[in-house]
């Protein structure tokens, strides 16, 4: 069984575009759309890695990324940052807040498989 | 009186440009040519009748020749030279404004429209940023090309895909390609509809301000009760922000008017000499009605100008009528020896203050203020404050000690000022 990614997204056909190129690259892909609840479902799991949206119904991304930083049992899971808004202050502040990665939608099914492959790869 | 230096360059240029001889002047008005000559060179100081005598051989006003070109068009022309740094002339912007008064008139107007294309420029560039429809719109346009384009590359890639996998990523293409197009056009619709109030990238404040001075401050319909501040407020046009600031603003000057019916209150103000203190106590009001009454009184019926500010207790303006000689920037960083901002550390405390704007020819300015609580008062709530400032132009009393102030501090030559916040540009102190 590969190790786990969460993508925490709430666009279902973007979560099953890299939901299914991360399973075929043989991942366990796990998913979650509310960003009030996704904190629970990290801590319930928790995965190898995690894609997290910035833009979340309930609450932003951000504020997930920093809550992640603050918890011991989180602290260390890689985050790759995905957003609709490439300006300059949402990078810096997503790598500030402890992102590993961050990248710009629409982005290239390829660039995400290498980056996870990267991060949690063997 | 004794005039200032510039007069004689002012008399002989005055001359030039008529194309007459110096001896010519120096005959209709009874003095030697040498005489003259000295004047012009600004070795003899003129007053009285002499300077009567030669403003009236040119053709100009008495004033003209001893204070020089009109004070307003030195600050604005200051001002719009602060937007080159120490670049321009600042000391011969005198000479600029009396020699050319139309071209002067002219960098004054670009500056200003300058300053408002700026401000325009931030409104639309904050709109781009805090849109919240055009934030979500863009998010859905982004979101389904993301989509489609993560979906249609696994289509097209050159892995096998069983035909269940591929018919459901063929309906979700199909799917974001509809949401795609809804989106734009919603997108297109919303950046192509026609401007309107709401969507005007001007600031609220600034609309709010246009509409009060194409009204010369004064709203008859509310001062004879022929319209409620609704009313006012829809014929306005203004929506929005604009709108809410417009009917705060109606309301408070229907709610003065009905204390103070103009036509009492006119005639009373005249009787009184225009003294707040004088005029709250006739009445019985509170000071604060008495100063946010006496700018509505109608121009052109022999009633002095007078400007009015009101702000908060964070300084910012919520409220500005211009007068002759008191300008304050709408949009911050006004000056904060005004005593509309003094006020504020002294609720409800009247003040009356002597100010003087910086310059040899400066207007001195008489400024009633006082900071008041605009709200209910909680226990363990601070009180939301109001601070209001009637200015009076040259109604001084020639106090010998008038507060110095300025408009702000980049115009202002001001070198001890221990208020500055930032160094005033280049060369005005000289220029004054």
């Amino acid at each position: 069984m590969g190790k786990r990614v969460l993508l925490i997204e709430d666009e279902p056909n973007i979560i099953e575009a890299i939901g299914f190129i991360l399973s075929r690259d043989g991942w366990t892909i796990h998913t979650h759309q509310d960003g009030q609840t996704a904190m629970a479902k990290v801590l319930a799991l928790p995965p190898d890695m995690i894609i997290l949206d910035v833009m979340l119904p309930g609450r932003s991304g951000f504020d997930i990324l920093r809550e992640l930083r603050s918890n011991d049992v989180t602290k260390d899971i890689p985050v790759m940052m995905l957003t609709a808004r490439g300006q300059e202050k949402d990078r810096e502040l997503a790598l500030r807040l402890g992102a590993t990665h961050f990248m710009t939608k629409p982005f290239s099914n390829s660039e995400v498989r290498d980056y996870v492959r990267v991060m949690i790869g063997p | 009186m004794t005039t200032t230096r510039l007069t004689g360059t002012r008399i002989r240029e005055k001359r030039l440009d008529l194309g007459l001889r110096q001896a010519a002047v120096a005959e209709l008005v009874g003095i030697s040519p040498s005489y003259l000559n000295l004047i012009e060179h600004n070795r003899r100081r003129i007053g009285g009748k002499l300077l009567s005598d030669l403003a009236r051989a040119l053709g100009v006003d008495k004033a003209f020749l001893a204070d020089g070109a009109d004070r307003d068009l030195l600050d604005q022309l200051r001002a719009a030279a602060s937007l080159i740094g120490d670049k321009a002339e600042i000391a011969r912007a005198e000479d600029l404004a009396t020699r050319f008064p139309g071209w002067a008139g002219l960098i004054t107007l670009q500056a200003r429209r300058l300053a408002v294309m700026d401000e325009r420029v931030r409104a639309l560039t904050d709109r781009m940023a805090h849109d919240p429809f055009l934030a979500t719109a863009l998010h859905d346009v982004i979101s389904a090309v993301t989509a489609i384009r993560s979906t249609a590359a696994i289509l097209v890639s050159q892995e096998q895909i069983d035909a269940d996998w591929q018919r459901r990523f063929h309906e979700n293409i199909h799917a974001d390609s509809l949401r795609l197009g809804k989106s734009s056009e919603a997108l297109v619709a919303y950046l192509d509809a026609p401007d309107d109030a709401s969507q005007s990238p001007e600031t609220p404040m600034g609309q709010v301000d246009a509409f009060l001075a194409q009204n010369n401050y004064h709203l008859p319909a509310l001062e004879d009760q022929t319209a409620t501040p609704a009313k006012i407020v829809a014929q306005s046009g203004l929506t929005g922000a604009a709108a809410a600031l417009l009917a705060g603003i109606c309301q408070q000057y229907a709610d003065d008017a009905r204390k103070l019916p103009m036509d009492s209150f006119a005639d009373a103000s005249t009787q009184c000499d225009y003294d707040p203190a004088r005029l709250a106590a006739h009445f019985g009001v509170d000071f604060a009605t008495i100063l946010r009454r006496l700018p509505c009184l109608p121009q052109g019926q022999g009633h002095p100008p007078m400007g009015l500010a009101v702000c908060d207790a964070s300084g910012a303006l919520l409220y500005f009528k211009p007068a002759p000689g008191f300008a304050m920037p709408l949009t911050g960083g006004a000056c904060p020896l005004w005593p509309l901002f003094g006020a504020l550390s002294r609720p409800s405390q009247p003040l009356r203050v002597e100010a003087a704007l910086p310059g040899h020819a400066a207007r001195h300015l008489l400024c009633y203020a006082i900071a008041v609580p605009a709200a209910v008062h909680h226990f363990d709530v601070p009180p939301v404050l109001r601070s209001y400032m009637l200015v009076l132009p040259d109604m001084t009393e020639g106090s010998s000690a008038p507060v110095p102030v300025g408009v702000s501090c980049r115009i202002c030559p001001r070198p001890d000022c221990t208020s500055r916040r930032e160094p005033a540009i280049v060369g005005l102190a000289t220029a004054l």
